[in-house]
């Protein structure tokens, strides 16, 4: 018979195959070892079904909400972001965006009017030149994007906690959300220590220029201890409130703290 | 009887002597998760603003997309951070890294690097690292730890502005942390690559023997 032909006559298979494991503890032993790591780079690889599965997208959530708690606590109101010199201006400083700058917002400054809402004893609206009369400053700090790059930038605008104290804002409340004319109505929630941080401005020029429209014309707010995206451009109204709106990026995923 | 039975009457037989202590398996290991984890995810960063011509294929990286990566990579710092730090004092109140990784001389490390090259090098005795061991160990410590301080800088460049001026600029402590990633992808593949020619070194740090 065929299947017999392969065993030799007289000797017992089950004794045979222990003999022939007796000659390859070591190999099989280390194809365990190769195998397991195979196998570990295996699960590791395909595992992002795995690793992006709902339970870890919840767990990913619950560290990212305690990261903003840890970014609070160690938030100084008082630590500035480090100024540069003129020198150290980046040149040109990039357009950074979620669409190409032909698809920027072009808003017209006449019409253009700041909204302001919510927890604030004056919710008048504000023109550009009644808000370009108001005392302004120019510092020169680094703009770190949530990508990883980074540009030195010149900006001149009010402090945001002079304009907060101005139009009689509830400093205690916990947030000054910030509503754009981006397309698909780009926003973003500040914490209110983070807003009345005295660096954190409302620009109205960039490099001593009326902010042209790449930067974000007419206004957009300049915060040096927040990732790029946490500095909105385009801004069309503010609103001093204790409930947290999300924001275009934040509902996406990226940190909201995001401080640096 | 097969082979492996008496590879377990030899051990049992000789008084088992401890080669890699608990605390230092579940801290290796748990190392090595965060890791991986740290430099999956790192690359997915790294692909959002390449520094340089070249950008990590998407299948090796973590988290689909740069926010994705960006949770995995302020998820398993903590993990790392945590395990590194309760290593580093354990490694140091226990004397360990002194036993072990001590002293480091030139001569001996080109010894044993010779005999390395040669493949003359032994590793007879799993409990005394050679010189070539100790540079790389007591190395990666060194790159482990410039790693999470340019990260730590990168992450809150304000806050610890001091951690940035320690390297020079933000942009500087970047390109820091990248040379640091590619200095533990090296010593992670030479390092696996030992491990499997000399399985013992593996089981040691497995059950500790």
């Amino acid at each position: 018979m065929a299947k017999r032909s392969f065993l030799i006559p007289g000797v017992d298979k089950r004794l045979l195959i222990k003999d022939s494991i007796k000659t390859m503890p070591d190999v099989s032993r280390r194809r365990f070892i190769a195998g397991g790591a195979s196998l570990g780079a295996l699960t590791l690889l395909t595992g992002c079904d795995v690793i992006d599965s709902s339970s870890a997208e919840e767990m990913l959530k619950t560290v990212s909400k305690f990261n903003d708690a840890v970014q609070a606590w160690m938030f100084n109101p008082d630590a500035l972001a480090p100024t540069f010199a003129e020198s150290a201006i980046t040149k040109p400083f990039p357009f950074n965006a979620y669409y190409d700058l032909d698809d920027a917002p072009e808003v017209d400054g006449a019409d253009w009017k700041l909204e302001v809402h919510g927890l604030v004893d004056n919710k008048k609206s504000w023109t550009l030149p009644e808000l370009y009369k108001l005392p302004q400053v120019t510092q020169i700090t680094r703009h770190i994007c949530v990508e990883g790059w980074s540009a030195i930038g010149s900006w001149t605008g009010t402090p945001m906690r002079d304009f907060l104290k101005l139009i009689g804002a509830d400093t205690r409340a916990k947030y000054v959300w910030f509503q754009c004319a981006d397309k698909d109505g780009y926003n973003s929630p500040l914490d209110m220590r983070t807003a009345l941080h005295p660096q954190t401005q409302m620009t109205f020029k960039y490099a001593g220029e009326i902010l042209p429209r790449a930067y974000g014309f007419p206004m957009k707010i300049r915060v040096p201890t927040k990732l790029g995206f946490k500095n909105p451009k385009y801004v069309v109204s503010m609103e001093v409130t204790n409930d947290y709106k999300g924001g275009y990026w934040e509902d996406q995923g990226y940190n909201s703290f995001s401080g640096s | 009887m097969s082979s492996l039975t008496v590879t377990d009457e030899q051990v049992s037989a000789s008084p088992a002597k401890v080669i890699q202590p608990a605390w230092v398996r579940v801290m290796h290991w748990v190392n090595a998760l965060a890791m991986v984890l740290m430099i999956l995810s790192g690359w997915q960063i790294y692909n959002a603003s390449p520094l340089f011509g070249f950008s990590f294929p998407r299948e090796y990286t973590l988290g689909g997309w740069l926010g994705g990566g960006l949770l995995w990579h302020f998820a398993a710092m903590w993990l790392l951070m945590i395990n590194g730090l309760a290593y580093l004092i354990t490694g140091l109140a226990t004397g360990r890294f002194r036993k072990k990784l001590l002293p480091i001389t030139p001569s001996g490390v080109l010894h044993d690097v010779r005999a390395a090259l040669t493949f003359k090098l032994g590793h007879a005795d799993l409990t005394v690292y050679n010189y070539v061991q100790r540079l790389l160990y007591a190395g990666i410590i060194v790159v482990g730890v410039l790693i999470v301080l340019s990260g730590l800088g990168m992450w809150k460049p304000v806050q610890l502005h001091w951690l940035v001026m320690l390297f020079g600029d933000y942009p500087t402590a970047r390109y820091i942390h990248f040379f640091c990633m590619a200095a533990i992808c090296a010593f992670l593949v030479i390092h696996v690559l030992l491990a499997l020619l000399v399985p013992k070194s593996l089981r040691a740090m497995i059950i500790g023997r």
